[in-house]
């Protein structure tokens, strides 16, 4: 009989936790899951679709690799926009009924230096050099992955100081000082509000080798039902020339 | 054995079941995902974790750094606690708030605070790059002080309200006996307090050994310099998931033992005491 009671009380506790919950927004909301190398390119191209009468729309960023576990777990995600293709098979081989994934655009590397280049670094060769403090990404995330192949096409052979977590971070990184150069996405500066602190303190040089440019980032998007029609028509959106020129003004380039 | 005797001498009250209930929920709170991720780990990948040196040189360096770190904030914290309990120091409130406040910040936070002084450009790290050559991040170093930062406030907190409740008629004892006020401390009140000093220092490591967001921001990441566990285990995330439980579950035992070895050990020592 003692036990009764507080096992009534854990299942009255479980079920409210669970009410709280279930507790969704209308069914009308589109749910988008979007690497967060998108966000300010999305943000915009976002607006562009509400304001020619699309539905409501909410964004989840996080890493590719993140949402794409959190989708296969279940995660209610109408829409998803990897910043690889690895991370989109990831979920198109486990997700049933989803739409044909569209390339919406790609992302070039650049080497991240400090404001007006005073270490004049002018291509990845450059950075062979011994007294240089450098981040990339680690290889593990999409971003150090490109970098690293990036480096091998063009021979060069370095040792970086640090291998951040994300590709955010070598941006800031070299914002604050503590590094002197970087690999990162072409977006990462070129096509971030000049507000921003860390991009203003940043300077983009190009990779200054051919092999290694071509080395793109490649953004698949996809509806996760394909008979949801909001979804698939805000796929076709992402692909139209409206969101194409968000991307391009944000740093990216057209599939 | 004795603490036992005396407590079955005594009637054991009723708890309220309200109490109970509350408590188990708390238990499954704590117990269930614990619980699901060790049923999610890949066990019959375990022996690929032995063989693989990633994980262990993470363990190695996380274990080397927490320890030291726990050193650190006992050299530091314990004095830093005294003041603040038997002192009238004007300012004392202000002087502890700030001396806890990386307990409640976002550890990124802290650690870009920790760049803000001590990176190359920071308040004093430009001059210690400058003047002396030092460079503070991405040096196993910068680890340890990111876990002394975020993991010290624990250690300072726990000892310094021991001091407050601790008998101070014994310490006027011994120094109306003619012992030296160090005498004082180290034969009266260190030992009063010593229950409260280890329960603090396992608080202190067990945040130092989890530490993650402090440590990436300040120290980077970089194989067997600056890459402990933690961060070993969120890169692991990013592309293989299994290795990234076996990595967590790994530190969660490891914590475990040392929580649960040493607990059987003060309980004792309090039990005496109580």
């Amino acid at each position: 009989m003692c036990f009764a009671s507080p096992w009534r009380a854990l299942v009255a506790g479980l079920c409210a936790i669970g009410l709280l919950g279930s507790c969704s927004s209308d069914d009308t909301t589109l749910t988008v899951f979007a690497a967060s190398s998108l966000t300010d390119a999305l943000d915009d191209i976002i607006a562009e679709h509400v304001a020619a009468g699309g539905p409501p729309i909410r964004v989840s960023y996080a890493g590719s690799s993140t949402l794409a576990a959190q989708i296969i777990d279940g995660a209610p995600a109408d829409v998803f926009i990897s910043a690889n293709p690895e991370q989109m098979d990831a979920v198109t081989t486990v997700i049933d009924g989803h739409g044909a994934p569209v390339t919406i655009a790609h992302n070039s590397l650049v080497i991240a230096v400090e404001r007006d280049n005073p270490l004049g670094i002018t291509g990845l060769a450059d950075l062979e050099r011994p007294d240089l403090l450098i981040a990339i990404a680690a290889p593990e995330v999409p971003a150090g992955d490109y970098a690293r192949r990036a480096l091998d096409a063009a021979g060069v052979v370095i040792t970086p100081t640090t291998f951040e977590t994300d590709v955010r971070a070598v941006v800031t990184r070299v914002a604050l000082g503590e590094v002197d150069a970087g690999i990162v996405y072409a977006s990462d500066i070129a096509g971030r509000d000049t507000t921003d602190a860390d991009t203003a303190a940043v300077t983009a040089v190009p990779l200054g080798h051919p092999d290694a440019a071509r080395i793109t980032a490649e953004y698949p998007a996809v509806a996760l039902d394909a008979t949801n029609a909001a979804a698939v028509d805000f796929i076709a959106f992402l692909g139209g020339p409206v969101a194409t020129a968000a991307l391009t003004a944000r740093g990216f380039s057209s599939p | 054995m004795t603490s036992q005797r005396t407590r079955r001498r005594r009637t054991a009250p009723r708890t309220p079941v309200p109490i109970v209930a509350l408590a188990v929920i708390a238990v499954v709170f704590f117990a269930l995902p614990l619980l699901a991720l060790v049923l999610r780990v890949p066990w019959s990948d375990v022996g690929d974790l032995f063989t693989a040196s990633a994980p262990r040189e993470a363990l190695l360096l996380s274990l080397l750094t927490s320890v030291i770190a726990t050193a650190c904030a006992l050299v530091l914290g314990l004095p830093l606690a005294w003041v603040l309990a038997r002192t009238q120091l004007p300012g004392r409130h202000v002087i502890r708030a700030v001396c806890t406040l990386t307990m409640v910040l976002p550890p990124v936070v802290a650690g870009v605070a920790l760049l803000a002084a001590l990176g190359r450009r920071g308040l004093i790290g430009a001059s210690l790059n400058d003047w002396f050559g030092i460079r503070l991040p991405f040096t196993t170093p910068a680890v340890i002080i990111a876990q002394v930062f975020v993991a010290m406030p624990f250690l300072v907190l726990t000892v310094e309200s021991a001091l407050h409740s601790t008998d101070r008629t014994v310490e006027d004892a011994a120094r109306t006996l003619g012992a030296s006020p160090w005498t004082v401390i180290r034969r009266v009140t260190l030992p009063a307090v010593r229950p409260a000093i280890l329960s603090g220092l396992v608080l202190t490591w067990a945040r130092a050994l989890g530490e993650f967001g402090a440590t990436v921001t300040f120290a980077g990441n970089f194989p067997g310099t600056t890459r402990t566990l933690p961060v070993a285990t969120y890169l692991a995330l990013e592309s293989d998931v299994d290795q990234a439980l076996l990595m967590s579950v790994l530190l969660m035992v490891v914590s475990f033992v040392v929580l649960v070895s040493m607990r059987d050990r003060w309980t004792g020592a309090i039990g005496g005491r109580r």
